[in-house]
């Protein structure tokens, strides 16, 4: 059947509605069963709102991420008052903080003197580069006094070497969000066409196929990965090759699983009757596969995606809290948390587990997107 | 015992099945231990790297392991002459950092006894609270307590275990203080129940390092068994047989519980096999966090340690569970479902 035009197909839908029928396209009933799966919209709205945040990491955040505040090493988060001296509301401000040694450890009393109000929008921080080509010293915030003076705000407080964790939270979603849709951008091309050929053209190429299949799926992940990215440690190799290395590596192990489910839907599929139609009008086997096959397995391919992305991040997360995964200087919510390996320093300076919230609250913002479009695309559920 | 008789009458095809199966796993675990040797290999530096720093090793000891795994030749020799080993005489090699063999080093402690109680303890709580749970949230489809019961599903499932293993620990050390009622955290038990024979007060005193680790290891599971069973019950329910079973005026418990549940647990009897090695390897961050007497653990302060053959022991280690694990659903496969022919 010969594709209608636009204006056709306007003109016949409005020549339904007339008669009190309305016509929704495939892609309408997805995306309106989609809106109604609420939590669902609540994860894809917080996943958007990672992702903008993000982007504007460097200015939302009051400092360069690895600049060290020598004299705040491990500086627990800021506090912000409302309230004058007199018990008055007031312009929200903080206090210079002035670290002591009390008892073999860092004490930071306020220095009550000054205040130091919150300015917003304000230029004269540290010089950073606003979608990759704004040059600004613009940050969303910063504490001054009346006479110009700033002092730190630090939000989550700082890690051993006076570095902001608000900022370096934000700077270490660049790679915690950015590991799972890469991996999928070399293990989804890989397992589709693997899986594709597998199931289409069966006889040798598939036995071969599906035996490679099966030493992925024998290898043990977590363990390999950590194997991996010890060796990736030991060749010191500069930070952004690690963090491809880690990267491919958790793409290699992670194609199996896919190309074996696109194996039996391409399985199935090429037994249908539109397929035996399409060979015997002579479509190609090229054609086929990209106008009969794909078409049909890209609603499992885009949920599949949604769901491998929090996996992935969990796995970057836990590599990196190991030490295998992301290395200094780049950082990731994983690697902040490294810190945090024994009770004593989680018992001085417990805001450094605040990382580990934003995996959490970004995983399961995944998670639910990725329900909801489970439920949206499947044909079988009723709207 | 579902379909016993069916079971028996298709054991004869279902042992060379299983044999099949079973002799399968070989050439699938000769491959892996090529991967695993070859990437230890390709590692930088050596277990003797650390050796020739030790000044309690000898030369001539140096020269003795270079010439029992032929570290001067070239790699597959010394591949060949690594397997041999393990293939003639079950001998994975020595330790280099705790120079004992390699098997007494990954298990030492009863560490493989450990790993099988926590990963069995853990898949035994997991199933006996997702299966009830999941029949509560399909019984109650899209009533706020099935929302519920799916959202704190999907908490568990989005908590990194070490992050969950930190934040318990966290809790019950910083914020409850459990430590000034003589109670401690991490670890299987106290240490002085370590040389004591088994008591009450021992199982008791492992009962409370225990439920930390069921909490965060089990509940990274508990989401998918919970809507497996939740949309199995509910695709079976709204079977014809069901709706008869229902016609014919039976309670709803007995529709439920004898009619559709019996049919809806199938699938998460199958992959029992699958969750099992899948606990395993995912305990590995929670028993490193959680100071745990696992192979896991040992297999991380190998890796650190640079002990070569004991991380390619660990490695396989790991592979041959995942390969069991396999084994078992498929086994448990031809055991819930009549359907199943292996001829």
């Amino acid at each position: 059947m010969a594709r209608l035009s636009r204006r056709k197909r306007k003109a016949q839908e409005a020549q339904l509605a007339e008669q009190g029928y309305i016509s929704r396209s495939q892609a309408q009933m997805i995306w309106q069963a989609f809106r109604r799966h609420r939590v669902g919209n609540v994860g894809t709205l917080i996943v958007i709102l990672f992702f903008v945040a993000a982007v504007l990491a460097q200015f939302i955040g009051p400092y360069h991420y690895s600049e060290q505040f020598r004299r705040h090493s491990y500086s627990p988060p800021s506090t912000i008052h409302w309230r004058d001296d007199d018990g008055s509301l007031s312009r929200p401000y903080v206090y210079n903080t002035e670290r002591t040694i009390v008892d073999y450890r860092g004490v930071f009393a306020e220095d009550t003197s000054k205040k130091y109000y919150l300015q917003f929008f304000v230029s004269g921080g540290s010089e950073h580069n606003l979608f990759g080509f704004i040059n600004t010293t613009v940050h969303l915030f910063s504490a001054r006094a009346e006479d110009g003076t700033e002092a730190p705000v630090f939000l989550f407080g700082t890690d051993k070497l006076g570095r902001d964790l608000f900022t370096r939270c934000l700077v270490g979603s660049w790679v915690s969000l950015a590991v799972g849709p890469l991996v999928i951008l070399i293990s989804f091309p890989l397992g589709i066409l693997l899986g594709g050929v597998s199931g289409y053209y069966g006889g040798g190429v598939d036995m071969f196929i599906q035996r490679a299949c099966e030493v992925m799926l024998a290898i043990p992940g977590l363990p390999i990965l950590m194997a991996m990215g010890a060796a990736l440690r030991g060749f010191g190799l500069s930070a952004m090759m690690v963090f491809l290395g880690v990267i491919l590596a958790l793409a290699i192990i992670s194609w199996g699983g896919l190309a074996r489910i696109i194996r039996g839907q391409v399985l199935a599929i090429r037994e249908m009757d539109f397929v035996t139609a399409a060979r015997a009008a002579g479509a190609t086997d090229l054609r086929i596969v990209i106008r009969h096959i794909i078409p049909n397995v890209t609603s499992y391919l885009v949920v599949s995606a949604t769901l491998t992305i929090p996996g992935m991040m969990l796995t970057e997360a836990a590599l990196s809290f190991l030490g295998y995964g992301i290395q200094e200087p780049m950082t990731s919510w994983g690697q902040l948390l490294s810190v945090a390996t024994n009770i004593g320093s989680m018992e001085l300076y417990p805001w450094v587990l605040i990382p580990g919230a934003f995996i959490v609250v970004a995983v399961l913002a995944f998670n639910f997107m990725g329900d909801a479009l489970r439920d949206a695309v499947d044909p079988y559920s009723i709207v | 015992m579902p379909h016993l008789a069916l079971f028996f009458h298709k054991k004869a095809g279902m042992l060379t099945y299983i044999i099949r199966r079973t002799l399968y796993m070989l050439p699938l675990l000769l491959i892996v231990s090529l991967i695993s040797f070859t990437l230890v290999k390709i590692m930088p530096g050596d277990f003797l790297t650390l050796a020739r720093l030790d000044p309690q090793v000898t030369e001539e000891t140096l020269q003795q392991q270079i010439e029992r795994f032929g570290l001067d030749k070239p790699f597959l020799f010394q591949y060949w002459s690594w397997l041999k080993n393990i293939l003639l005489h079950g001998d994975f090699g020595f330790s280099f950092v705790t120079k004992m063999p390699v098997y007494k080093t990954l298990f030492l402690g009863n560490k493989l006894q450990w790993t099988i109680f926590i990963a069995l303890s853990t898949l035994i709580l997991q199933y006996l609270f997702a299966i009830p749970i999941g029949i509560y949230s399909a019984t109650h489809q899209y009533k706020p307590s099935d929302h519920i019961v799916t959202f704190f599903g999907f908490l568990g499932l989005s908590i990194p275990n070490f992050f969950f293993a930190l934040v318990l620990l966290w809790i019950l050390v910083v914020l409850f203080k459990v430590g000034n009622h003589g109670l401690s955290v991490g670890g299987v038990m106290d240490l002085k129940y370590y040389t004591m024979g088994w008591s009450w007060a021992k199982i008791v005193n492992i009962m409370w390092h225990m439920w930390p680790v069921w909490v965060v290891i089990g509940t990274s599971g508990m989401a998918g068994l919970i809507r497996l069973m939740r949309g199995n019950l509910l695709d079976t329910l709204s079977l014809p047989y069901v709706q008869t079973a229902r016609a014919k005026g039976l309670t709803e418990r007995v529709v439920v519980y004898k009619h559709a549940v019996r049919n809806a647990i199938n699938p998460l009897v199958t992959i029992l096999g699958l969750s099992l090695p899948n606990l395993v390897a995912g305990s590995i961050v929670t028993a490193i966090v959680l100071n745990l007497p696992t192979v896991g653990r040992s297999y991380f302060s190998a890796l650190q340690r640079q002990d070569e053959n004991v991380v390619m022991a660990g490695l396989l280690f790991f592979s041959l569970f995942l390969l069991l694990g396999n084994l078992l659903a498929d086994f448990l496969l031809a055991w819930v479902d009549p359907r199943i022919r292996y001829d």
